[in-house]
């Protein structure tokens, strides 16, 4: 059995520096392929409603008629699937979240 | 001779991170009996099945668990690929390992930082959970999200990882066992660490067996099950044992689980090894129409997905069986006699995860 086996650790914690990042002095560093926030090039799209029946929490509507496009950013899981689905490439995934908001908003876009 | 008292243990109780209710009947300090109550977080998931196409429904499945759920959305994809005969292709497998191995030392590490929490060893915790956050970054790094990795799908997986990134990880993954070991010498070797877990909770083969326990639970009892043997997803190419401990405390379920990290560091590295260029999915076509049992081994032991389809895009059932379920019942097995403080600890063995369990 070892004698005290946590010294090593503590020791070498001692003389490291922190190991959390001191945010928000240093900015949070994010991977390319980290998926945040949906993006959208409203111009571009058709408002032809895949990505409205494809989205898992059905986060997004789109109307036709009104030509808009709006996203409720609470209830999107940023799971990528309208990305794929969009016949005309609109959609993107941002690398950052969404900014935390108190309830259920709608971000509308029109074209 | 005194009586017997009721004492409530959770749902909200400090060492539990997920609320379960036992009521434990002791005599004194002794545990005499537990009687359990489930169902404070249930969210009618498996219903849903009948609401969401099967393609999308991966995602409601990975959300089952916040800690396994890459390897629920994979055995869903397991179930339903096979009611549909489709053949995934041989990266995207290794890819699924490579995940599911990531998943198990993360899932782990958070075990033992819980489980140093519980015996009040709080540097221990913050130490596990230290280097639970860079396996998170890897994870982050390769799928996007960093508990929800969102990357299996019905055919394959979503993302890819280049052969540099792989080798990368590999290199990471190596230095990090070091830092693991030097963890774990410490939750196997220090005194005070022993004098809480052995003779803790002794769980006899026989009645690991009998009450169906699974996983690191049933693996500490001596049973040599994993359910990895098998061979899904390419686990059949790959060369490793069941870990296996003889004393059934959980001084030995924590060794289990100790030792499993090093195995899933290796089970990366030799996939990686094996890893070919090649698609990772193939397009899926039809509906499913059938019904199939998939089995997989989670960091807390054996899940199984039952799936149907009846030629809709809605699958007709789906049934979920969580290892914490299976584990309940060998927990108030273990409970019996022992004393009321070590209740926390040994509830904490099970690896208990009680959203999961309810779904
Ligand atoms: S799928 Fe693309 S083109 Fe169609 S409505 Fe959505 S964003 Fe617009
Ligand atoms: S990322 Fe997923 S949840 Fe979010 S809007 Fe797109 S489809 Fe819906």
């Amino acid at each position: 059995m070892a004698f005290l086996p946590m010294t090593k650790l503590i020791v070498k914690n001692l003389f490291t520096r922190p190991v959390t990042e001191r945010y928000p002095f240093v900015p949070k560093k994010y991977y390319p392929g980290t998926r945040g926030k949906v993006l959208i090039e409203v111009e571009k799209c058709i408002f032809c409603g895949i990505c409205q029946r494809r989205c898992p929490t059905a986060a997004i509507g789109v109307s036709k008629e009104k030509k808009s496009w709006d996203i409720e950013r609470m209830r999107c899981i940023s799971c990528n699937l309208c990305v794929e689905v969009c016949p005309k490439k609109c959609l993107a995934l941002d690398v950052k979240y969404s900014a935390a908001a108190g309830g259920l908003q709608k971000e509308e876009f029109h074209a | 001779m005194s009586g017997r008292t009721i004492i409530p243990f959770g749902p909200q109780h400090p060492v539990l991170p997920e609320p379960i209710h036992l009521d434990l009947v002791v005599e004194d300090e002794k545990v005499i009996e537990a009687i359990p109550r489930i169902g404070f977080i249930h969210r009618g998931l498996e219903r849903l099945v009948e609401k969401k196409d099967f393609i999308d429904f991966v995602y409601v499945a990975e959300r089952i668990c916040g800690i396994c759920s890459f390897i629920h959305g994979m055995t869903y994809c397991l179930a339903v690929e096979e009611v549909m005969k489709i053949e995934v292709p041989a990266r995207a497998q290794y890819l699924r390992i490579v995940w599911s191995e990531l998943s198990r030392i993360h899932s782990h590490l958070l075990w033992l930082g819980l489980t140093a929490d519980a015996f009040g060893f709080e540097s221990l915790f913050m130490q596990s959970w230290r280097l639970r956050e860079l396996i998170l970054d890897i994870i982050e790094e390769t799928t996007g999200g960093r508990v929800i990795f969102g990357s299996a799908k019905v055919g394959g997986v979503r993302r890819d990882i280049s052969a540099e990134k792989m080798q990368e990880i590999v290199k990471k993954l190596r230095s990090y066992q070091k830092e693991m070991d030097d963890i774990g010498k410490v939750f196997l070797g220090d005194l005070t660490v022993q004098h809480r877990l052995r003779g803790v909770g002794v769980l006899s083969t026989a009645s690991a067996k009998a009450l169906g326990a699974v996983g690191p639970m049933l693996r500490a009892s001596g049973v040599s099950s994993d359910i990895r043997m098998m061979g899904y997803s390419s686990y059949g190419t790959l060369d490793f044992a069941p870990i296996v401990e003889q004393d059934a405390d959980c001084y030995a379920r924590c060794k289990v689980r100790i030792r499993e990290l090093d195995q899933s560091v290796g089970l990366i590295e030799s996939a990686a090894s094996k890893m070919i260029d090649g698609p990772i999915d193939v397009k899926v076509t039809g509906t499913p129409n059938g019904e199939f049992f998939a089995r997989s081994e989670q960091p807390r032991g054996e899940v199984i997905y039952y799936a149907k389809g009846n030629g809709t895009k809605f699958l007709q059932r789906m049934r979920v069986r969580t290892p914490t379920f299976a584990n309940i019942t060998p927990l108030l097995e273990t409970l019996k006699g022992c004393q009321l403080a070590d209740v926390p600890v040994i509830v904490l063995t099970i690896d208990p995860c009680i959203s999961c369990a309810e779904r």
